[in-house]
């Protein structure tokens, strides 16, 4: 870690009221999670992760055959897929849209893909108004935040702090009841709704069979933003494909329960298009961006591919012992927990933040929860041979490797090493506390050395037979 | 008389034999011939934990030689032997020769506890230990080698102890292992939230079946002065 | 090379595959229905729906319906979709129920001024107390959405187990229409400190009527 990155771990480390935030959100989303999916509700639990991981499995090996299978069906019913190889070429595509179009303001519903682009900046850049429409993420927004967490992404701030925001930016009084709060933004946002031009939503799913978008959302923003303006665009990642609206069955039953303990979510949306002629209301245009930003990327690598399995459920983060304690302003980029652990380093390479596979005491909490069954310890710990081999390879990290090609040969040659650790007995409280001695000491007490390993104990025994 | 192989790990040889010396006791008492392969060190993890798979396969190889001939092989840790039996096949990737060797090792390989309740087929071990005691379950035995009840059923045999359980029993406890001391204060954190667990079970003694994770908790608990103690389970089977 | 063929190139390169090969087999989708009694569905539904804090009224006939509904719907503007069974339950005839809406901002405007919005329901599912409603020239999207309060009325027969039984009706539903939405209680949000409130965007109060 950067000495600044260390720094603000060791604040939120300290901040009593953050780590209670923290660790009181994730309980909740943990507990919630449980009774989901516990036995007495949810019998065929570990068979439907088996089959979400197969279908998933099924769908990226095969991506190019569902992209175009999905292609064609949108075009079907009217609406247009654009591929966008990076953020610029999707902020294009939506400025001359809104150009042609002669749009102005745009609402957009909660959408990790249009964090990780930076979307709402290059719009602001040319003019383009892009409204956070989700409450948490509005809050954010005026705040000029990022998310804390995947699926709580305001979890950090308190009741007071929105009460700021929202005085700072909306020019209204200081208001500190939360129902109220929500109030204000239910009506700030109700006029944006109304009068946008292009509404912009991510998608959790896209249904190659049916050419349609699948939203889940509780607060009915996604609805607004994709049923109000007339025209809808969703931004999704190549790797939300799945092959059939009825695979949707194995898919939405496991991502309610693992994200939020809901079996359900309160709105579903199951998109497919501009509308259909008769129907009275819906939008008049319909696009779906695919990004591809680096996914073709991680798709190369047969072992670590199925990090694209994701789902976005959160239920990583909640069960993370690591994310609990530092929080998702910690981790480098806009995907947190382990999840963000795995994918970061193959988007941005593994010495942009070298030490983030290592910041894990691997305990496999994570793939234990997640719906899908990526294998997160495993690939943290291809990803920490990656590093350091890049390492060796960019001539720096020698300290490190010397060390353990020192102690990997001590531990082929046991009589060295036995007699060497019997000598450390003597001297091993008089070693000064640096390094990693230092960093131990730092929280804990050092054990000390037994007088007589193991080794020798048997020695004596069997010389005393 | 049947025979069996102690691998005691690196960290009890140095600083927790009493655990390797627990260990023979329970397994004589049982009726087993124990043997010590001397030539062993270590199962390789540090290193690759930390990524050195090449340095990781030079200390792993020296497993395999030394306990070549072993037909069974008892470990008081489970994240030893999880790493023998599950990530081995990591580590030679690419190597069919050394491959299949330690192929043929997973399935001699057992965490101690196993050996007790499913190859020995005891859960009573005639041990005596008064006290309260809550238990620890350590990640890799939970999560990779599925050890859960086979401990806890061990424990409730015990004359005198009384098993409480506590909340966060499931919960890493922070070491991690180079974990520990690159991420020293998330580490600390991690354990003090542990600990805030064990002293609401009043538990005078925490159990684990990983000399690791006790080694951290020891560690944090002595700096914030607490008087509960640390004991691997062999320890507290083997007392009398 | 435009980005289409890029991605679709670097995808094909990534997973070595060709152009227009076909998949593996895919096993067919295991859809889970209960085999349960029918008629325990709509309680169900009801049980369900009341767990979110939504109402359930059971009536009989559909004359039933509008006396059911004389409180909830007291001195309300409310907006009723095109519905033919909402018809057939007396609702559009009520004076202060605005219906008939085939313009689409013409209905908004009703819309962001109603109190209630009243429509059918295309099928429920009983395990999750869920509605789900397809858009269609009986069905516009807004009255479900912009009114605080949404009620449905529907007729029993509609009722289904579950998702995956939706899914077993319903394989392809992009056929039918360019939005099915499952609505499973009133909107909610508990994004600040985790506090639960509702009616954030979508309708804080639902009500479903199932005659039959």
């Amino acid at each position: 870690m950067t000495g600044a990155q260390s720094e603000t771990v060791k604040q939120t480390l300290g901040d009593a009221r953050l780590q209670l935030a923290i660790y009181s959100a994730t309980n909740r989303l943990m507990t919630h999670r449980a009774g989901a999916i516990h036995q007495d509700r949810l019998p065929d639990y570990q068979q439907l992760r088996t089959e979400a991981n197969l279908l998933k499995k099924h769908t990226i090996d095969h991506l190019d055959y569902y992209l175009e299978l999905f292609e064609k069906n949108v075009a079907a019913h009217g609406g247009k897929v654009v591929y966008c190889s990076d953020s610029q070429e999707v902020a294009d595509f939506v400025l001359s849209l809104a150009r042609e179009r002669g749009a102005h303001l745009i609402v957009k519903s909660k959408s990790m893909t249009t964090e990780e682009i930076h979307f709402n900046e290059r719009l602001e850049k040319h003019q383009l108004e892009a409204v956070e429409t989700d409450l948490g993420e509005y809050i954010l927004q005026l705040a000029h935040q990022r998310p804390y967490h995947i699926v709580a992404p305001a979890l950090h701030l308190t009741r007071y702090d929105v009460a700021e925001i929202f005085r700072k930016n909306l020019g209204v009084e200081s208001e500190v009841v939360i129902e109220k709060q929500t109030a204000i933004a239910r009506v700030a946002l109700r006029e944006k709704f109304l009068k946008a031009d292009i509404g912009v939503t991510g998608a959790n799913f896209l249904v190659a069979d049916s050419g349609a978008v699948v939203v889940v959302e509780n607060e009915g923003n996604a609805r607004l933003t994709s049923s109000a303006p007339k025209i809808h665009i969703a931004v999704a990642g190549i790797e939300k494909l799945i092959p059939r609206a009825q695979d949707l069955g194995v898919f939405l039953t496991l991502l309610g329960r693992s994200a939020t303990g809901q079996p359900l979510t309160v709105y579903t949306s199951f998109l497919s298009g501009p509308r259909q002629s008769g129907e009275i209301d819906g939008p008049d245009e319909f696009y779906v961006v695919l990004l591809d930003n680096g996914r073709t990327k991680l798709l190369a690598d047969p072992e670590k591919r199925q990090s694209l399995y994701c789902i976005r459920c959160g239920a990583c983060l909640n069960h993370c012992p690591v994310y609990r304690k530092i929080g998702g302003h910690n981790y480098p980029w806009v995907y947190s927990g382990p999840i963000g652990a795995i994918i970061t380093p193959q988007f941005h390479g593994v010495l942009k933040d070298p030490w983030l596979p290592f910041a894990s005491s691997l305990c496999g909490a994570c793939a234990e929860v997640c719906p899908v069954k990526i294998d997160i310890p495993k690939l943290l710990l291809k990803l920490r041979s990656e590093v350091t081999e890049a390492k060796r390879r960019e001539g720096v990290g020698g300290v490190e490797r010397l060390a353990f090609q020192m102690w990997a040969w001590l531990m082929t040659h046991p009589r060295i090493y036995l007699a060497l650790a019997r000598m450390s007995g003597w001297f091993a409280p008089l070693l000064p506390k640096v390094g990693p001695l230092e960093k131990w000491a730092s929280q804990r007490e050092i054990p000390k050395p037994a007088k007589t390993s193991f080794h020798q104990w048997w020695r004596a025994r069997a010389e005393n037979k | 008389m049947k025979k069996v192989s102690l691998f005691v790990t690196c960290i009890v040889d140095q600083l927790f034999p009493q655990v390797g010396i627990a260990m023979t006791q329970v397994l004589e008492r049982l009726g087993y011939a124990v043997d010590f392969p001397d030539a062993q060190t270590c199962c390789a993890q540090p290193a690759f934990n930390s990524g050195y798979r090449a340095e990781a396969a030079k200390v792993a190889r020296h497993f395999l030689d030394t306990f070549h001939d072993s037909e069974y092989i008892v470990v008081p840790s489970g994240s030893c032997t999880a790493m023998i039996s599950h990530h081995y096949a990591d580590i030679f990737e690419g190597d069919q020769k050394m491959l299949e060797q330690a192929r043929g090792m997973g399935p001699r390989v057992w965490e101690f506890s196993r050996f007790l309740t499913e190859v020995a087929g005891v859960e009573d071990v005639g041990a005596r230990f008064d006290g309260v005691v809550t238990y620890h379950d350590s990640c890799h035995a939970l999560r990779e080698l599925h050890i859960k009840d086979g401990p806890r059923r061990l424990l409730a045999n015990v004359q005198g102890l009384t098993l409480r359980e506590m909340e966060a029993a499931e919960e890493c406890c922070g070491f991690g292992g180079t974990f520990s001391v690159k991420f020293p204060e998330v580490s600390g954190g991690m354990a003090r939230g542990k600990i805030e667990s064990i002293l609401k079970t009043e538990a005078g003694t925490v159990v684990s079946i990983d000399s690791s994770c006790l080694m951290q908790l020891q560690g944090v608990m002595d700096r914030a002065k607490l008087p509960i103690r640390t004991l691997h389970l062999a320890e507290v089977l083997a007392a009398r | 090379m435009n980005s289409r063929e890029q991605i679709l190139g670097n995808v094909r390169q990534a997973l070595k595959r060709a152009a227009g090969q076909i998949p593996t087999t895919l096993a067919a989708p295991r859809l889970r229905i209960p085999l349960s009694d029918r008629n325990l569905y709509t309680t169900l539904f009801g049980q369900n729906l009341e767990k979110l804090a939504g109402k359930c009224i059971f009536v009989r006939e559909p004359g039933e319906v509008v006396p059911a509904l004389a409180e909830l719907l007291q001195g309300k503007r409310a907006v009723a979709s095109n519905a033919p069974f909402l018809a057939t339950c007396g609702i559009t005839a009520l004076s202060e129920v605005e219906s008939g809406f085939t313009d689409r901002e013409q209905l908004r405007a009703a819309c962001a001024v109603a109190e209630v919005g009243i429509t059918s329901a295309d099928y429920a599912l009983a395990e999750t107390g869920t509605l789900v409603l397809l858009s269609s020239p009986q069905e516009a999207r807004m009255i479900s959405l912009l009114p605080p309060m949404h009620i449905a009325v529907f007729p029993r027969a509609r009722m289904l187990a579950n998702l995956d039984e939706l899914l077993a009706v319903l394989p392809n539903p992009a056929e039918q229409t360019s939005s099915m939405v499952l609505i499973t209680g009133p909107s909610r949000t508990a994004d600040i400190e985790q506090i639960l409130v509702r009616g954030v965007h979508g309708p804080g109060e639902i009500c479903a009527v199932i005659v039959g």
